[in-house]
């Protein structure tokens, strides 16, 4: 086994579309397989045999149980490039780039794609126990009066389909409700949410308007730009909206400061850094280390999204780095507080102490290092595919900032995910 | 196999409407009463003639027969019509004589031609090779090119030969074209290959009644023989993402190039299509950036290694904003001028000043002017100023870069059938299809096809020329 260095070559994504829009008829597959497709494009990989495709999707269909090979064998690469399906709720998109990455570093791909697709438009719908139960009798019956005996069973309530969970299995309350308990846990206040979705909005537009996104994104159905990201949008249009989530003087959330729904897909091309360097492949930026990790929301009561705080310092301390060493942080915006509420209890002393076990707070960080090219909040959430949005954009931005200070530029990418996890990522420009 | 995956413009195509439109019996109707016959299916790729090539050579001249020997094609003698050689046939008329079967191409080599007394000879031999010319067959004359003369009378003979072309052109049937090659003293049959090679296949199915320039310039023999001219060069395509540039970079990928995909970021979906298709890689940019340019010699530079040179670029790239000029106001006027023009300049000037993954010396530059640009149009006075701008452009440019043996091309299309004139309706397309020699509009493979000769490494002698693809459309030259 050799340690090897596994960098960011870039990245590829289809613009991301409002649920029930643009992309309603395209299916995972589809969209996994136009987002490789444009990558393919970007970087000659057509007929090419790369080493692994890792990806997934959280609203998944059971029939799409290969997802990323059959977006493999639809799109142009080599059809004897072999995939993997992975699932960490929103987190699937990092967690693929950490798999793929670490087989790179171990010597077992010198090159592979990462990333993930998710469609609310298409959800997968299951039929309600009642239905299902009856049909398998019927099925499983011998004689035509058992299975009519069986079949007869079904009544009108059992036809209404089941939507796939939104909602938390072990406390049935939706994520929003989780976030808005943390939000008022932390006394997180309504304008500090609206000013983090204005700044995302914001830079989302300029990133957009400085052709930052050309070699990131690949338009696809006839949408050329994030649908999400709203140019024209003041901390007074987004004062005037009604909160959603949480209750009386807590009720800060609204749709202006928590992701909605989007269709989406993206892409990370990863490599081996020798043969990135062989093959005339960009190296943007280099995976230093990694951590997942999962907060105990059930019973401890812990808050549901704020995972990654558990990660980020144990990321830190093997990595002999402060909080404060990063020229970029990438805080997925789940929702704006879970961005507030993550900052807020690392520069908690109480919170780092007996929640992390830690000596003390980390402390601040310079905000204007936080989601410069936006995040969530204005380009959209397709779950899977977030990872695969954040990862070549952050590299992308630390490679042309080059050195920082006369070491290499540094940013770190935190996700957090349903379930009470989250996954974290050290980059380093190349 | 890549699973067929939704087009939008596809969908619209083929909507049941279009089609009732497209194939209405109304349409068709009116254009038969209008005595408008089906268009002949012309003969395309790399395909020679299929009945035999007849030689012509007045005097004592032998380049063209040395050049055919080089391609490896077999000729034979011309009929010649003279008094003597006339049968009597029905009623006692006199009957030229003629050739035993179809004649795939008549090609005369005039370059000897001195006194008005030797057109006699070139008459004679047209007649039969006319009557006994298949459908897609060829006649090709070479000429001196007039201004290599000093004498009178060659000169202007040798001009003379530009008005017999042209009729023939018209007078010809069947999807066969004319078209006539100026040599230099010094072409050397290396150096005329890739010119009558492309002349007689297919490649050149849409060209017709033209002429141009084949200068003198080195060329190996297997260099002028290749039929994958382009393996191991990169080649750059401008709004390779649909149209005719789509077709421009299939092309050169059949015939051996890497091919780098330039179009707007907007269009980055059909891009990615077409270069995956070819293998080859897609450059989401807008030409009109300053830096465009350097963009793409960087893109060719990170892609292909810092030693890697572009062989070609093609400025396909193209944009329409018509108006009348009475209703033009300076956007609509400065967006064309800008895409057609102004990038373009732009582009070759960072190609050309040596940087990494800029154009190499020997390589070549091909844009893409129009009839519009040639003939003018009504509506168009801002897309034809360009289009007549990039004729300009190749003259003046093609001794500037003759020490680096780059070549500068352009060619002037006609109607040619994309999506976009596919939106015509039917009874106006059928009038502009079929306002040209060939009564048909030309595919965007046959643009593609005439870029391709241009830019080949043999067709280094060929340099500022606009050669058109427009089936000897009516307006122009
Ligand atoms: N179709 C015809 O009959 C015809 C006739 C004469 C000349 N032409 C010329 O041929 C060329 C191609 O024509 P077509 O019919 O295929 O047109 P088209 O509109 O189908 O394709 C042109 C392509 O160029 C791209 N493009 C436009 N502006 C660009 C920019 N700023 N940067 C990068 N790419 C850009 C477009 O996105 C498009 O993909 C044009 O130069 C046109 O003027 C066409």
């Amino acid at each position: 086994m050799t340690d090897r260095t596994a960098v960011v070559v870039g990245g590829n994504r289809i613009p991301f579309a409002r649920s029930h829009g643009a992309y309603r008829q395209a299916s995972n597959i589809d969209m996994l397989t136009a987002a490789i497709d444009g990558l393919a494009a970007r970087f000659g990989l057509s007929g090419h045999r790369v080493g692994e495709v890792v990806g997934g999707a959280v609203l998944k269909h059971s029939r799409d149980f290969n997802l990323t090979r059959e977006a493999v064998l639809g799109s142009s690469l080599d059809p004897h490039t072999a995939a993997c399906d992975l699932q960490q709720a929103c987190a699937t998109g990092l967690e693929a780039t950490i798999y793929v990455s670490n087989k790179i570093r171990l010597g077992q791909l010198v090159d592979g794609i990462a990333g993930g697709a998710d469609s609310v438009s298409d959800t997968p719908m299951s039929v309600s126990d009642g239905l299902r139960r009856a049909l398998l009798a019927a099925n499983a019956a011998k004689t035509l009066p058992a299975r009519l005996a069986a079949i007869s069973s079904i009544r009108p309530g059992h036809l209404v389909p089941d939507p796939p969970g939104i909602t938390e299995p072990r406390t049935g309350l939706s994520m929003g409700e989780h976030q808005a308990l943390t939000t008022s846990r932390w006394g997180i206040g309504r304008t500090e949410q609206d000013e983090v979705a204005l700044a995302s909005h914001q830079n989302l537009a300029r990133a957009w308007g400085e052709g930052f996104f050309d070699d990131l994104v690949t338009p696809y159905l006839g949408v050329t730009k994030d649908q999400g990201v709203r140019v024209d949008t003041t901390l007074e249009k987004l004062g005037a909206l009604k909160p959603v989530f949480g209750r009386g003087e807590g009720a800060t959330m609204t749709a202006g400061n928590s992701t909605g729904f989007f269709d989406g897909a993206a892409v990370t091309y990863l490599a081996d850094a020798d043969y990135a360097a062989e093959h005339h492949l960009p190296a943007l930026a280099r995976i230093v280390d990694v951590e997942v990790a999962a907060g105990d929301y059930t019973l401890g009561g812990e808050d549901l999204l704020l995972a990654p705080t558990y990660a980020i310092p144990r990321l830190l301390e093997r990595n002999h780095l402060l909080w404060q060493d990063f020229d970029y942080y990438e805080i997925h915006e789940a929702f704006a507080a879970t961005v507030l509420a993550t900052l807020a209890a690392l520069n908690d002393e109480a919170y780092c102490r007996s929640t992390l076990g830690l000596s003390g707070a980390l402390g601040e960080i310079d905000r204007s290092r936080l989601n410069v090219n936006g995040s969530s909040l204005a380009a959209g959430h397709p779950f899977a595919a977030t990872g695969g949005r954040i990862v070549p954009a952050l590299a992308k931005l630390l490679h042309q900032r080059g050195t920082v200070d006369g070491r290499p530029a540094r940013g770190i990418v935190s996700i957090c995910a349903a379930g009470g996890q989250g996954a974290v990522a050290i980059l380093e420009a190349c | 196999m890549p699973k067929k995956r939704f087009d939008p413009l596809e969908a619209l195509a083929t909507t049941p409407l279009a089609k009732a439109v497209a194939s209405s019996s109304i349409g068709k109707s009116v254009a038969t009463k209008l005595g408008v016959p089906p268009s002949v299916e012309l003969r395309r790729g790399r395909n020679n003639p299929g009945g035999a090539i007849s030689l012509a050579e007045l005097n004592n001249s032998t380049l063209t027969r040395r050049t055919l020997q080089l391609l490896g094609l077999f000729t034979i003698n011309p009929v010649i019509d003279t008094p003597d050689a006339r049968t009597l046939g029905e009623a006692g008329r006199p009957v030229p004589p003629g050739y035993e079967g179809r004649l795939g191409a008549l090609v005369l080599d005039l370059t000897e031609l001195r006194a008005v007394t030797d057109l006699e000879y070139v008459r004679g031999v047209l007649r039969p090779a006319i009557r006994a010319l298949e459908r897609s067959g060829r006649i090709i004359f070479v000429a001196r090119t007039p201004e290599t003369f000093d004498e009178l009378e060659p000169r202007v003979l040798a001009q003379g030969l530009d008005g017999l072309n042209r009729t023939v052109a018209k007078e010809l049937r069947g999807g066969a074209t004319s078209n006539l090659v100026w040599v230099d003293p010094e072409t050397t049959p290396q150096a005329l290959a890739s010119t009558l090679r492309f002349l007689l296949e297919g490649r050149s199915a849409y060209v017709d009644g033209q002429s141009w320039r084949v200068g003198a310039a080195e060329v190996a023999d297997d260099v002028a023989t290749s039929v994958r001219p382009y393996a191991g060069t990169i080649v750059a395509v401008t709004g390779a993402a649909r149209g005719i540039g789509a077709a421009i970079a299939r092309t050169f990928a059949r015939d051996g190039a890497t091919v780098v995909g330039v179009d707007i970021p907007a269009s980055g979906e059909a891009l990615a299509r077409v270069v995956n298709e070819i293998h080859g890689t897609a450059l989401q940019l807008d030409i009109t950036l300053p830096d465009a340019g350097e963009r793409i010699a960087a893109h060719v530079a990170e892609r292909y290694g810092e030693d890697a040179r572009l062989y070609a670029i093609i400025h396909n790239a193209g944009i329409t904003r018509d108006r009348m000029l009475a209703n033009l106001d300076e956007k609509g006027w400065a967006a064309v001028l800008d895409v057609n023009l102004a990038a373009q300049l732009r582009m070759n000037a960072s190609l050309l000043d040596g940087r990494a993954g800029g154009l190499a010396d020997g390589g070549s530059i091909v844009g893409i002017s129009s009839t519009s640009g040639i003939a003018g149009n009504k509506g168009q006075a801002n897309y034809a100023t360009s289009k007549a701008a990039i004729a300009g452009l190749v003259r003046a440019m093609a001794p500037r870069l003759a020490d680096r043996r780059i070549t500068i091309n352009a060619v002037g299309p006609g109607f040619i059938e994309t999506e976009m004139t596919a939106a015509i309706p039917y009874l106006q397309r059928q009038i502009f299809q079929r306002s040209n020699s060939l009564a048909q509009g030309g595919k965007p493979v046959d643009v593609a096809e005439t870029i391709a000769y241009l830019a080949d490494p043999a067709s280094a002698a060929v340099t500022g020329q606009v050669v058109r693809v427009c089936g000897q459309a009516l307006v122009g030259q």
